[in-house]
This record gives C-alpha cells, sequence and structure tokens, in this order.
C-alpha cells in the first residue's frame, strides 16, 4: 500500500499538471461520476420496499469505501430540482456486505425522504459521504443489552444486529429490543426481527401504537424490568429520546443511555430573530440583531471579512455554516444545512450561528 | 467639456422605481424556476467543453500531419473559449452556486486564464460590476490605457491606441492578468507596492503552469511535433484571446452606451443602479450557438441587470427587457458582432485624438414612444 500509494500519488500529481486547472479526478467524474474520488458517487442497483413509506436502497460504489462500523450513518447526495441536497442516512447493511444499504423512511412534507423513498429508480446516481457517527457497540460487546426503538429509528439498530447475528450470535442471547410503530405491517424490519428472536436468543417486543398507545419510560420498565441493569442504545421520534433520557438521568445511570438523534433539538429562538455568530475562522464572535447582515455585525466587532459589493452580487463575502441556521434577509428564507455557502451581506442570524469566515 | 445628456433624462424618480420593481420581479421568477433543466444545461457543457479540450489535445498529438494540426487547432480554440466565457466567467460568478454542487461553485472553481479566480472575482465582479461605467471608479472603462469615452482626459500615448488595441486583443488573458494587478495604483501611491508584488508571485505561480501545459508537457508528448504543437497551441490561445476581447469590448464601448459621474453613486436607488446597468451595456445579436460562444455575454444587458442569474436563461429575458426599455423610451443597444465592434474600433480611433465630445459624438437615441398606461404584456 505505502509504496503503491506514494507512486499513486507521483502519477496523479504528474498527471494533475497536464489537467490543470482541472484535476485528473474532475476529468475522470466527467466521463463516469463513479470515478471520482473527491465526489464519491453511489448507484442504485437494487430496491426493496420494506413497508409502504419505508424502502431500502441497495447502492455500488465503484471504488473501495471506508468501511463503517454497524450504527454508523454516512451522508446522501441527491439532485432534486437541480439542487444538491444532503441527508444523514444510517446504514443497515452489514461492513462486510459487498453492496451498502440505507433504509428511508418517507417524512410527510419531507424535501428529501420521499424522494429517496418513493421517486428513486434503479441506476439514479447519488452522491456519498463517509460514514460517521458514535452509535455503536464497544469492544469487548457488553454482555446485557437493550434496544429501544421506534419507527424508522430501528434503522441504526438493524445495522448493529445483522452485524451482531453475523459475527457473535452470543452476543443476541438475552439481548432484548422493544420496537414501536403503528400496526404490525407499519414495523419496518418486522419480519427479519421475528426471525431473528425465532433463531436467537433474542427477546422482541413489538408495539402496536395505534392500539397500545405511545411507549413511556414506565411501559418499557414494565416489559423489561432489569432495563436499569442494561446498556441500552435507542433512537426514535424526539419526544420518546427525551423521555427516556429523562427517565435515565433521574432513575437509572445516564452513562448506560447511548442516543442517536435524527432531527435535531428545536432551536432556542424564532426565525430572523437574530443571534450571535461565531466567525470561527478569525475568532471572533458578534451579536447580529434582528434583520442586520452577518457581515455588519462581524465587522463591528472588529472582524475583517471579505466583501465586495455588499449587496448580494459579487459572491466576495460567502463562508460556509458549520452549525445553526441564518435567514436570507431578502426572502426571509432560512438555510441551515452545514457546509452550506453562505453571503454574509445578505444573511441574518437565525438563532445561533457559527461561520467559517 | 459639455456633458452628454442621459437617455434617461426624461423619467421621472417614480418611474424609474417602477423600472427597477419591474426587474426585480422578472429576477424573483427565474430565481424561482431555476431546476433540473438549468443543471442538466451547465452539465452538458462542461462534458462538450472537455470533450472538445482532450479531442483537440489528442488531435494535436500528431500536429506534424496537416490536417491534424487544423482539427486539433480548431477543436483547442473552441475549448478555451468554452472554458473562459460560458464556464469561467459565469460559474465565478456564482451564477450556479445556488445547485450547491461543490464542483461547479464561484468558491472552489479555478479557470484556464492567467488571472487567478480569487483576483479576477475582485476586478471583475465587485469593481467592475458595482462601479460599471462610472469614471474613475470602473477601471474595466479603458483598460486603465484606453481612452473610451471623451470625458477622459486626453494624453498623447492614447494617438498609438487603435495600434496597442490590437496588439492588447492577441494577449487579452495576459493584458487582463497585469490589470488586476493594478500597478497604476502603487504608481500613485494608492496601493502598496509590497501588495503588487504579492500578487504578482500569486500570479506567477499560475501562470506558469498555464505555460508549462501549452508550451512544454503538450509539446512535448507530441515527440517529433514538438513546434507545431507549440504553434498550434499558441494559436488556439491567441483565437480565444481575440474572440473574448471582441465580445467584451462590444459589451461596454460602442456608439449608444453611456459613461457616468462618480457623483452618481451618492445615494443611488436600487431603480436608479438597474437604470445605469442598462444605459452602461450593449448586446450583440446572433443565433443559439453564438450566444454560448459568447458566455451569453452577448446578453451584456440581461448579465448586467442580474450578473448572478444562469447564463443560459439570459436569452428568454432578454424580450422582457427590450419591452422595458422601449415602453418607458430607454436606448436597448444592439446589433451584429461586425457592426458593434465596427462602432467600437471607430470610436478608439476617433478618440485617439483630443476632442471627440458630444457634438461628434452623439447618436440619435431611439425614437422614443410616449410611455403607455398599461405595460404591454409579452406572450409567455
Ligand atoms: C444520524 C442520523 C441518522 C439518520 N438515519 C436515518 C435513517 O436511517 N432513515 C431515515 O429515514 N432517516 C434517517 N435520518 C433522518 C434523515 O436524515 C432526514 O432528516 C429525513 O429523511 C427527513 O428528510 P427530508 O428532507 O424528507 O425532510 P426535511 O425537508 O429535512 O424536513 C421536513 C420536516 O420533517 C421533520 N423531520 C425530519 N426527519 C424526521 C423524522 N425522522 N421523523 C419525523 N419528522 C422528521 C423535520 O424536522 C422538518 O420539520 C437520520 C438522521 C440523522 C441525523
Ligand atoms: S459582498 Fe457581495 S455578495 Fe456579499
Amino acid at each position: 500500500m505505502g509504496v503503491l500509494g506514494d507512486i499513486g500519488r507521483r502519477v496523479h500529481g504528474a498527471a494533475a499538471w497536464f489537467t490543470q486547472p482541472l484535476l485528473p479526478d474532475d476529468l475522470l467524474g466527467t466521463l463516469n461520476p463513479l470515478w471520482s474520488t473527491s465526489e464519491p458517487h453511489a448507484r442504485v442497483v437494487g430496491l426493496r420496499r420494506e413497508t409502504a413509506d419505508t424502502t431500502t436502497l441497495l447502492l455500488h460504489t465503484a471504488r473501495a469505501r471506508t468501511p463503517h462500523r454497524a450504527g454508523q450513518f454516512v451522508g446522501i447526495g441527491t439532485r432534486l430540482d437541480g439542487v444538491w441536497q444532503w441527508r444523514t442516512y444510517s446504514v443497515t447493511s452489514r461492513p462486510d456486505d459487498p453492496r451498502l444499504a440505507v433504509t428511508v423512511t418517507a417524512v410527510p412534507g419531507g424535501t428529501v425522504s420521499g424522494a429517496l423513498a418513493h421517486r428513486t429508480p434503479v441506476g439514479a446516481l447519488l452522491r456519498i459521504g463517509p460514514p460517521a457517527g458514535e452509535f455503536v457497540l464497544p469492544d469487548p460487546v457488553p454482555e446485557k443489552l437493550l434496544f429501544v426503538t421506534a419507527g424508522s429509528g430501528i434503522t441504526p439498530v438493524m445495522g448493529i444486529l445483522r452485524e451482531l447475528a453475523a459475527t457473535c450470535p452470543d452476543a443476541l442471547d438475552g439481548a432484548v429490543v422493544v420496537h414501536c410503530d403503528h400496526t404490525p405491517a407499519d414495523l419496518v424490519f418486522g419480519s427479519e426481527l421475528r426471525r431473528l428472536a425465532a433463531t436467537t436468543g433474542l427477546r422482541l417486543v413489538e408495539r402496536h401504537t395505534a392500539a397500545e398507545g405511545r411507549l413511556s419510560p414506565d411501559a418499557l420498565a414494565d416489559v423489561v424490568p432489569d432495563w436499569a441493569a442494561r446498556q441500552t442504545w435507542a433512537c426514535g421520534p424526539a419526544g420518546l429520546l427525551d423521555a427516556l433520557a429523562g427517565h435515565w438521568d433521574r432513575y437509572g445511570d445516564s452513562d448506560a443511555l447511548h442516543i442517536e438523534r435524527f432531527v435535531p433539538p428545536t432551536p432556542a429562538t424564532d426565525t430572523g430573530s437574530g443571534g450571535r455568530v461565531v466567525f470561527t475562522t478569525s475568532g471572533i464572535t458578534a451579536d447580529a440583531g434582528p434583520g442586520v447582515p452577518l457581515m455588519v455585525a462581524g465587522e463591528s466587532a472588529g472582524a475583517l471579512l471579505p466583501n465586495g459589493c455588499r449587496m448580494g452580487i459579487c459572491h466576495t463575502c460567502v463562508g460556509k455554516l458549520r452549525s445553526g441556521g441564518v435567514c436570507d434577509l431578502r426572502t426571509g428564507e432560512v438555510h441551515d444545512t452545514p457546509g452550506q455557502t453562505v453571503r454574509t451581506c445578505v444573511s441574518g442570524a437565525a438563532g445561533d450561528v457559527e461561520i467559517e469566515l | 467639456m459639455p456633458e452628454t445628456p442621459s437617455a434617461a433624462a426624461h423619467l421621472t424618480d417614480e418611474q424609474v422605481e417602477a423600472i427597477g420593481a419591474e426587474l426585480d420581479a422578472i429576477r424573483a421568477e427565474v430565481v424561482g424556476s431555476l431546476g433540473e433543466r438549468d443543471a442538466q444545461y451547465i452539465h452538458k457543457v462542461i462534458a462538450a467543453q472537455r470533450g472538445l479540450e482532450v479531442a483537440g489535445r489528442a488531435t494535436l498529438l500528431f500536429s506534424l500531419f496537416p490536417p491534424a494540426w487544423l482539427a486539433g487547432t480548431a477543436a483547442l480554440s473552441a475549448a478555451k473559449i468554452l472554458e473562459n466565457m460560458e464556464l469561467g466567467h459565469n460559474i465565478l460568478h456564482g451564477q450556479w452556486d445556488w445547485m450547491r454542487d461543490p464542483k461547479i461553485h464561484s468558491t472552489t472553481w479555478e479557470w484556464d486564464h492567467a488571472s487567478p479566480a480569487e483576483s479576477w472575482k475582485k476586478s471583475h465582479n465587485y469593481e467592475h460590476h458595482t462601479f460599471t461605467n462610472i469614471r474613475g471608479k470602473d477601471r474595466d472603462l479603458g483598460y486603465a490605457i484606453m481612452r473610451v469615452t471623451p470625458e477622459q482626459e486626453w494624453k498623447p500615448v492614447y494617438l498609438l491606441q487603435p495600434i496597442y488595441n490590437m496588439g492588447l486583443a492577441a494577449i487579452f488573458e495576459w493584458g487582463i492578468a497585469l490589470y488586476d494587478l493594478e500597478i497604476e495604483k502603487a504608481q500613485e501611491g494608492t496601493k502598496p507596492w509590497s501588495q503588487v508584488r504579492k500578487e504578482a508571485r500569486n500570479l506567477w505561480r499560475k501562470a506558469r503552469k498555464q505555460l508549462a501545459k501549452d508550451y512544454v508537457l503538450f509539446p512535448l508528448l507530441s515527440g517529433p511535433g514538438f513546434l507545431s504543437t507549440v504553434a498550434a497551441n499558441a494559436t488556439a490561445s491567441v483565437v480565444r484571446n481575440v474572440w473574448s476581447h471582441a465580445v467584451i469590448f462590444c459589451g461596454h464601448f460602442p456608439d449608444g452606451t453611456e459613461t457616468f459621474e462618480e457623483e452618481r453613486l451618492e445615494g443611488e436607488t436600487k431603480g436608479q443602479w438597474y437604470v445605469r446597468q442598462m444605459l452602461g451595456s450593449a448586446n450583440l445579436s446572433g443565433g443559439p450557438l453564438f450566444h454560448i460562444m459568447t458566455g451569453n455575454l452577448s446578453h451584456q444587458i440581461e448579465h448586467h441587470l442580474f450578473p448572478d442569474i444562469p447564463s443560459n436563461r439570459y436569452a428568454e429575458i432578454a424580450p422582457r427587457v427590450r419591452d422595458i426599455c422601449e415602453r418607458y423610451g430607454l436606448p436597448y443597444t444592439t446589433g451584429s458582432l461586425a457592426k458593434q465592434y465596427g462602432t467600437v474600433l471607430r470610436k478608439l480611433a476617433r478618440l485617439a485624438f483630443p476632442g471627440g465630445g458630444p457634438k461628434a459624438e452623439v447618436t440619435p437615441l431611439p425614437e422614443r414612444p410616449k410611455l403607455v398606461g398599461t405595460p404591454v404584456r409579452l406572450a409567455g
């Protein structure tokens, strides 16, 4: 690898003299997006309908990808109406599977999930980011395991269960999965979980919320009396996770509860309300009042910010959004995708913001 | 020296703001309708440009064979023109930033041009597009070496401008790169020489790679065809330079375009800004391929009104902009490349000599229709 990698880098460096100002990668990517190393792509090679609103996408990547650990997620980019949209999805396939799988539930009114779950054909090209996330089992695997999931929150747990079933089925012996959805038909991976429970020592508790109501921490304690003695991995709607976290804080060991959230906690402030802006490169923090451009706020706090026309035309003033949301002062539109570029001269703060400038 | 009366002198403040509101509405409509069709367009242009470049360079490996020399040079010229005009210029304006594609973005794009993208964005996107045709502020008026409006004070060196303009056309890309260094500002003392030196080093870092690629590496690959490939690459660069020089000079210097006093900037409203952009720019007429090869700078008026709207949309909004001009009695300067370039060359020749003020300069303004009560709606 070392020598080959070194040779590869030199060849690449030499080729770049012939392709500049492009990189060889740009030409390869034009020929076949799957060959691009700087913008890795994946092709949808299979679709599996899990329930009425949930679909598993099987993805082929041409290049060796960084292996994920069970429970981690990847970024998936898709071009909708010409615009690249990125969302995160937990990997449901095993690290050794030839195809990477993500399982997407269409969220009503959602921009991306409906398109991925219902309108992405076999052959479609997606972009794919490297695996990340801490929602993984430690090594060695804890003896007593509990998984609490609801709806699409089963996905990272399914990745973990499949990996355990293949590599250390003993760990499933005595483990408990509590999985909730409206009806038996809605239960994502329902039949696979039932099969797993039938063939291993795994105990599956299905909760059909249409009939039995939502899962509360007390109801959980009823079905899993030794919950406090277990290491628990939980993923699902914010309400459930908040309730579990509160319960573990009060009555259990909060270090034993591992949570994966699909939706960020609700922002503290309203749209365009202004907020605190951190310019991470210059290390300056400023307060931007409602309707005040980030640029103006930064400059009055002494930041030296790139700027040009100061009216949204020249794109001299762009910075990358690291966290938080900004409000386009001209349209009122809110942008909060991390990594998105923001024109500081025409953007205000929608709550607290960190921007790379 | 008497001022040429502005072609917008008859407009009331309300009318100027009404024009601004109409243009804002066009802008909102186009921005709201951007989508997959536009994304496919830019991807197609990128693929075509890369295809032409690879084909041209590959053909020139056999540049000793005259038909290969011709075909390769033609393909490479077309590739270089597309790369600078429809891709580089427009992407660096942020026209495609809405796609959020890190590969096609004003902050990541680098072009096959001597001037590094970063310095060009400052001199062009900011200085030229904000201060369009403001004498003393818009350095693109004459590129610091030419007299393009009679209000510029005459100097003896201008006697030679018809000649050195031809030289500039041949090396236009290098002219722009040097001009971006703003050496004349350092001579005046308004810019530190250390800054000029730093920018010059950046320029050289980029430029030497360009030079190495065109005049050393690819020629070496051609083996015995070394010299004929050098000649082919030089020819393609000159073709690109002469073409872009012609298109760009036709954008603001033909008869019918206005320049403005610096005072005009004080308290300028959005509506007044729009009107200044329309009066200071001129279009070129032609077919779809012609528009693409000019980087749609043939729609210079639309480009100056909406510099960050994707270039493929200028053609469809042009009739609406023209309609606004007609309804408000403003000139909408346009014509064929030959005609417009002719008036530019004539002007450069006339202004090489002292004078050239309004009398000789004044061009009959287009007939001004009375303002109609209800705006005429175009179909569609
Ligand atoms: C670490 C991580 C892993 C994830 N893994 C998966 C996965 O494996 N499968 C999967 O389907 N999704 C997963 N998600 C959620 C996914 O990233 C998207 O948020 C989701 O698909 C909705 O995107 P959208 O564009 O359709 O909705 P948007 O247009 O972004 O949002 C529309 C509205 O729906 C709300 N919303 C977003 N997600 C949900 C949700 N899950 N349930 C209810 N309301 C929601 C938003 O708050 C917003 O109000 C994961 C998220 C994270 C952070
Ligand atoms: S300063 Fe020009 S877009 Fe922000």
